[in-house]
C-alpha cells in the first residue's frame, strides 16, 4: 500500500472505526423507513380491499415496499458516506494512487451470498401469492390450474372490442350487457376474450387484469368483499379510442344483484334469441374495425 | 497481431473505398446517397403499384402496402447505391481489381457525410446521428406530455397522440440500441485495445449508414397516417393498421440489420485485434460489457427480424400468421417480439454499466473493485435476459403456469445487477473521488438505477404484476432504467472522451450545470409517475382520472424543464465545440487506459505508429510503481496531443 493512502481518512483503522457507526445509522433509518411504510402507508396503498385479490395485492406491494427503505438506505449512506469522507480535498493531490486492493473475498462472498438469498425468497414470496389466491386476479389463460376451492362461482364473460366492453351472462340465460354489477361476497369467474384486437380487462379495484385475446379465453378468478364502484379500463394498446375505453362497475348486495339481472335478463330477451350461442371464444373478423359476432366474411358462419 | 498493414499484403489499405476519382458533387456522399434514395423509391413504388393493379388501395392513399414495401426497398438500395457503399461489393463481384483509395486519412469534415472506413469516423458520425435521433424522440415525449396536462381537454386527436407515442417510443428503442455501441464502442474500443483498425471497416460502416435512412423512414410513418401500435407493434393490431404501419416494419428492421453488423464488426475486432499483451484478464471492462452485448444482439435480433418479416407478410402477402381464424396467433408475435425485445432492454443496460465501470476508477484513483466479477455481471446479465421474455405476458393468458418460473429467472437477473453495484462500491471504498462531470454522471446512474432496480421487483412479482402492467408504473420503471441509467452514462461518456475525440476541452462548469439540472427534473418528471402508475393509470392513454391531474401536470412541466437541461447541453456543447474551442492537455483526467496514449487527439489515422505492446491492467491506479500501460507510453506521454507550438 502507498504512503498516500495512510492519510487519516482513508486509513484502514479509521474505516474499521467508522463502520459500526455507519450500520447503526443504517438500521435505525431503516427501521424507522420500513415503519413508516408499514403502518402509516401500508393500508392506503393500492388497488385497496374491495376482493380478496385485491387485498392480496395490497398485502404483496405493502410488503415489498417495506423491503424498500434498508435497500435504499444501504446504498444512499454508502455513497453519501464515501463522497463526503474521500472526496479529495483542496490542496491534496487530485492524481495520488488512494489504497491498492481489488477485492475482498469476505465482502464480495457476502454480497453474492445475501443477494442471492434475497431474491430468491421473493420468488418464493411471489410464488406462494400467486398461488394461493386462486392465480391473484390475473389472467391464466384458457385452463387454470390454480382455481378456488368453491364449485359455485358466478360467471361473467368479459368480451372487448374496438373500443368497448361487454360483458355476457351464461347463468342468466346468455344475456349480454353493457353495465356490469357484481354481487357481494361472491367467487366471480371471469372468461375475457376478444372479438378483434388484444385488449386487456383491468378492474383496477377487483384487482383482476387479463388480456383479451381474440380466439382465446382467458379465465381470471376473484372474490369480492365490500360494496362499492369500480373502474374498468382497456390496458392494452388497442388502437385510436383506447385512452378512452373505460368503465364503471359497481358490486352490490346479493339481493341487489339479483333484482338487477333478473331485471336484465327480461330487458333484454328480444337480443339475447338473437345472439349466437355462447362461447367462451369468438374469431375476429376481417372486417376491420369494429369486428362482430356475424361479419360478412365470419370464417365461422357457415360452421 | 502486429500486422503489416502497408498496401501491398492487401489487407489494411482498405482499398477501393468509394468514389475514387471526380470530385464535386457526383463525388458519392449523402448528396448523392439521397438522390438514389429518391429515384429508388419513385421506381419501386411505381413497380408495387402496376403489379397490384386493381388490389385494394388504403384509402385515400394512393398507395398500398406492397407498393409501400417496394419503394422503400428500392429506395434502400439507391440510397446505398448513391452512397458509394455497393462499388466495392460488386467489383469484386465481378472480377475487378477495385479501384484504390486511402479513405482512412480522409481529411476535412466532409468526410463526415461519406460512406467512410475508419473506425473514428463512424463513431462520430454515429455520435451525431444518435444526438439527432435523441433529440427528435425527445420533442416527440414533449408533444406527449403536453396532451397529458389536462385529463379531459385534448391537443392532439386521439390518433395523432397514439402515433406520436410509438414514434416516441420505437425511435428511442432504435436509437438507445446503439447509443452506447456505435459512438464510443467503435471510436474507443479499438484504440482501449490497441488496434489500428476494426475487424470488418465495411459492417462497420454499414451499420452507421442503416441509421439514417431508418430514422427517415420511421419519421416519414408520421405523414403516412402513422401506426397506433406502440413500439410493442402487437398484432392483430398491426396488422390493421394503414400503411404507416410498414415505416415501422421497415424503419424497425433496418436498425435491427444496423445492429447486427455492428455488433459483429465489435466482437470480432474484440476477439481478435487486441494488442501483443492484452490478454482477456486485462480486457478494459468496456470492452467486456461490448463482447457481451455484441453476442446477446447477434442472438436477438434476428429474431426480431423474422417477427417483422412475418408482420410484413401478413400485411401484403395476405398470410394468416398472426391472426386468428385461418390458424395464426397472435401469440406468435408476442413471443418473437418480446424474445428479442427482452435482451434488448438489458441490450441498453448492459453498455451503460460498461461506461460506468470503466470509467469510475479513474476518478478514485483505485484499481476496479472484483474485476472479475464485473466481467461475470455482464455475461450474466446477457445469458439471463434470454430467459426472462415471458415476463411482459404474464396476464396474457399465454403460457401461465410458466409463471413462477419466470418470475424467478427476472429475479435472478438482480443477481447480476447487484455485481455492478458491488463493483461500483468497493472501488469507491477509501477512494480519491474527483467529482468531475464525467464522474458526476456516473454516479448518477448508480442513484437512478437503483429506482429502477427497486420497481423491478414490483413488476416481476406476479402478483403485484397485476395491478402495476400497463400502467404508468412500468413506463416509470423502465425510463428509469433506460434514460436514468444508460443515457447518463451516454452524457457522462460523450464529457470524458470529448477532448480525446476533438482535442477541444469541455467546461466543467457548464457540464456540472447540466448535470445537476438534469439529475433534478429527470427525477422530478418521472418519481411521480410511479404513483400515477399505481393509482391506476395505463400507458398510452389521452384520458385519464381527474384526480390524476395535479401529479400529471407536475410531471409534464419537469419534462419541460428536462427539455430546457437537454437543450441547454446541445447549446453548449456545440458553442464549445465550434466557437470556444479550448484545446485540451493530454490525458486530461489522468487514465491509464491506452486510448489516451495515442500521439494526437484526435487520433492520427490507423491510430497508431505501431502496435503498441501491452505491459500491464489499466487498472493499476493504486500501485505508483506499476508497469505503464504499454510500451508506447513513453514515447507519447510529452507530445502535444493539440500540437501547440
Ligand atoms: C426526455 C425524456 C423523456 C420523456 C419526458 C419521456 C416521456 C414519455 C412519455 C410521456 C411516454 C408515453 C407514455 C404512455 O402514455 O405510454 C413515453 C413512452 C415511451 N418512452 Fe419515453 N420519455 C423520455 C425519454 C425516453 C428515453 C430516453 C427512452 C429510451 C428508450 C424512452 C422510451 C420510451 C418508450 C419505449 C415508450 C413506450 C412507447 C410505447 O408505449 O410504445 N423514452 N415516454
Ligand atoms: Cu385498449
Ligand atoms: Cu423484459
Amino acid at each position: 500500500m502507498s504512503q498516500n493512502a495512510l492519510d487519516d481518512s482513508r486509513s484502514v483503522e479509521a474505516t474499521r472505526k467508522a463502520i459500526p457507526k455507519l450500520i447503526a445509522v443504517w438500521i435505525v433509518t431503516s427501521l424507522i423507513g420500513s415503519l413508516l411504510v408499514w403502518f402509516v402507508l401500508g393500508p392506503h396503498l393500492p388497488p385497496g380491499t374491495m376482493t380478496d385479490q385485491a387485498a392480496g395485492a395490497q398485502f404483496d406491494i405493502r410488503f415489498v415496499s417495506t423491503l424498500v427503505p434498508p435497500v435504499l438506505f444501504f446504498i444512499w449512506i454508502f455513497f453519501g458516506y464515501s463522497l463526503v469522507k474521500w472526496r479529495v480535498k483542496p490542496g491534496e493531490d487530485p492524481l495520488a494512487p488512494a489504497a491498492d486492493f481489488r477485492g475482498n473475498s469476505k465482502t464480495q462472498g457476502a454480497w453474492y451470498i445475501i443477494t442471492t438469498v434475497l431474491v430468491l425468497f421473493l420468488a418464493a414470496f411471489g410464488t406462494y401469492f400467486l398461488v394461493v389466491p386462486a392465480g391473484a386476479g390475473g389472467g391464466e389463460g384458457p385452463s387454470p390450474i390454480w382455481t378456488p376451492k368453491t364449485k359455485n362461482m358466478l360467471q361473467v364473460q368479459v368480451i372487448a372490442q374496438q373500443w368497448r366492453f361487454t360483458y355476457r351472462w351464461p347463468q342468466f340465460g346468455g344475456m349480454e350487457t353493457t353495465s356490469i354489477y357484481l354481487p357481494v361476497n361472491t367467487e366471480i369467474q371471469f372468461n375475457v376474450t376478444s372479438l378483434d384486437v388484444i385488449h386487456d380487462f383491468w378492474a383496477y379495484q377487483l384487482g383482476v387484469k387479463a388480456d383479451a385475446n381474440p380466439d382465446v379465453n382467458n379465465v381470471a378468478f376473484t372474490k369480492t368483499q365490500q360494496l362499492g364502484r369500480f373502474t374498468v379500463r382497456c390496458d392494452e394498446l388497442c388502437g385510436v379510442w383506447h385512452g378512452a375505453m373505460y368503465n364503471y362497475g359497481y358490486v352490490v348486495s346479493q339481493a341487489q344483484f339479483q333484482q338487477w339481472a333478473t331485471q336484465m335478463e327480461a330487458q333484454n330477451a328480444a337480443v339475447t334469441k338473437l345472439l349466437p350461442k355462447y362461447a367462451t371464444t369468438y374469431t375476429p373478423s376481417y372486417a376491420g374495425n369494429g369486428g362482430g359476432y356475424y361479419p360478412p366474411q365470419d370464417p365461422n358462419a357457415n360452421l | 497481431m502486429a500486422i503489416d498493414y502497408s498496401k501491398a499484403t492487401g489487407t489494411g489499405s482498405s482499398s477501393g473505398a468509394p468514389g475514387g476519382g471526380g470530385g464535386g458533387l457526383l463525388r458519392p456522399s449523402i448528396i448523392t446517397g439521397i438522390i438514389g434514395g429518391v429515384i429508388g423509391w419513385l421506381l419501386g413504388h411505381w413497380i408495387g403499384n402496376s403489379f397490384t393493379q386493381g388490389y385494394q388501395q388504403v384509402q385515400g392513399s394512393g398507395s398500398n402496402d406492397i407498393a409501400e414495401f417496394m419503394g422503400y426497398i428500392f429506395m434502400i438500395i439507391g440510397w446505398f447505391a448513391g452512397l458509394g457503399a455497393l462499388n466495392y461489393p460488386i467489383q469484386k463481384l465481378f472480377g475487378v481489381e477495385a479501384e484504390a483509395e486511402e479513405p482512412v486519412t480522409e481529411k476535412g469534415w466532409t468526410k463526415y457525410f461519406r460512406y467512410t472506413l475508419d473506425h473514428k469516423t463512424v463513431g462520430v458520425q454515429y455520435l451525431f446521428g444518435m444526438l439527432v435521433y435523441f433529440f427528435t424522440a425527445g420533442l416527440l415525449a414533449l408533444a406527449i406530455r403536453t396532451e397529458l396536462l389536462s385529463p379531459t381537454y385534448h391537443i392532439w386527436s386521439p390518433d395523432t397522440y397514439i402515433e406520436i407515442v410509438g414514434e416516441h417510443g420505437t425511435m428511442m428503442m432504435m436509437m438507445m440500441t446503439s447509443v452506447v455501441l456505435g459512438p464510443f464502442g467503435n471510436y474507443v474500443v479499438p484504440l482501449m485495445i490497441g488496434s489500428k483498425r476494426v475487424a470488418f471497416p465495411r459492417l462497420e460502416a454499414l451499420s452507421f449508414w442503416f441509421t439514417p435512412i431508418s430514422y427517415f423512414i420511421l419519421l416519414s410513418g408520421l405523414w403516412q397516417g402513422g401506426f397506433q401500435s406502440g413500439w410493442t407493434g402487437y398484432a392483430p393490431l398491426s396488422v390493421q393498421q394503414g400503411v404507416g404501419q410498414d415505416t415501422y416494419i421497415l424503419g424497425f428492421g433496418l436498425q435491427g440489420l444496423s445492429m447486427v453488423c455492428a455488433s459483429t464488426n465489435i466482437v470480432a475486432t474484440i476477439i481478435n485485434y487486441r494488442a501483443p499483451g492484452m490478454s482477456w484478464s486485462r480486457l478494459p471492462v468496456m470492452g467486456w460489457s461490448m463482447l457481451s452485448l455484441g453476442f446477446t444482439m447477434i442472438l436477438s435480433i434476428p429474431v426480431l427480424i423474422d417477427g417483422l418479416y412475418v408482420l410484413a407478410l401478413d400485411r401484403t402477402a395476405q398470410t394468416s400468421l398472426l391472426y386468428s381464424g385461418h390458424g395464426g396467433s397472435s401469440f406468435l408475435w408476442e413471443n418473437l417480439f418480446w424474445f428479442f425485445g427482452h435482451p434488448e432492454v438489458y441490450l441498453l443496460a448492459i453498455p451503460g454499466f460498461g461506461l460506468v465501470a470503466e470509467i469510475i476508477p479513474v476518478f478514485a484513483r483505485k484499481p476496479i473493485f472484483a474485476y472479475k466479477t464485473s466481467a461475470a455481471g455482464f455475461i450474466g446479465l446477457a445469458i439471463l435476459s434470454f430467459f426472462v421474455w415471458q415476463h411482459h405476458l404474464f396476464q396474457s393468458g399465454m403460457n401461465p403456469d410458466m409463471r413462477p418460473l419466470f418470475m424467478l429467472t427476472t429475479e435472478l437477473i438482480s443477481i447480476p445487477t447487484g455485481f455492478i453495484y458491488l463493483v461500483g462500491m468497493g472501488t469507491l471504498w477509501r477512494a480519491r473521488i474527483r467529482l468531475t462531470t464525467p464522474m458526476l454522471f456516473m454516479l448518477g446512474v448508480y442513484f437512478n438505477f437503483l429506482f429502477g432496480g427497486l420497481t423491478g421487483v414490483y413488476v416481476s412479482d406476479v402478483p403485484i404484476n397485476v395491478t402495476v402492467h400497463g400502467s404508468f408504473f412500468v413506463m416509470a420503471h423502465f425510463h428509469y432504467t433506460i434514460m436514468g441509467g444508460v443515457i447518463f452514462a451516454f452524457f457522462g461518456a460523450i464529457y470524458y472522451w470529448t477532448p480525446l475525440v476533438t482535442g477541444y476541452q469541455l467546461s466543467e462548469k457548464l457540464g456540472k450545470i447540466h448535470f445537476w439540472t438534469m439529475i433534478i427534473f429527470f427525477n422530478s418528471t418521472f418519481l411521480p409517475l410511479f404513483a400515477v402508475g399505481l393509482l391506476g393509470m395505463p400507458r398510452r392513454v389521452f384520458e385519464y382520472a381527474h384526480r390524476l391531474q395535479f401529479l400529471n401536470q407536475w410531471v409534464s412541466i419537469s419534462a419541460y424543464l428536462l427539455g430546457a437541461s437537454l437543450l441547454f447541453f446541445a447549446v453548449t456543447f456545440v458553442w464549445q465545440l465550434a466557437v470556444t474551442r479550448k484545446p485540451t492537455v493530454r490525458n486530461p483526467w489522468g487514465s491509464r487506459s491506452l486510448e489516451w496514449y495515442v500521439e494526437s487527439y484526435p487520433p492520427p489515422a490507423y491510430n497508431f505508429k505501431r502496435v503498441p505492446v501491452v505491459l500491464s491492467w489499466p487498472y493499476e491506479y493504486g500501485d505508483p510503481n506499476a508497469l505503464p500501460v504499454a510500451d508506447i507510453v513513453n514515447e507519447t506521454k510529452d507530445l502535444d496531443p493539440v500540437g501547440r507550438a
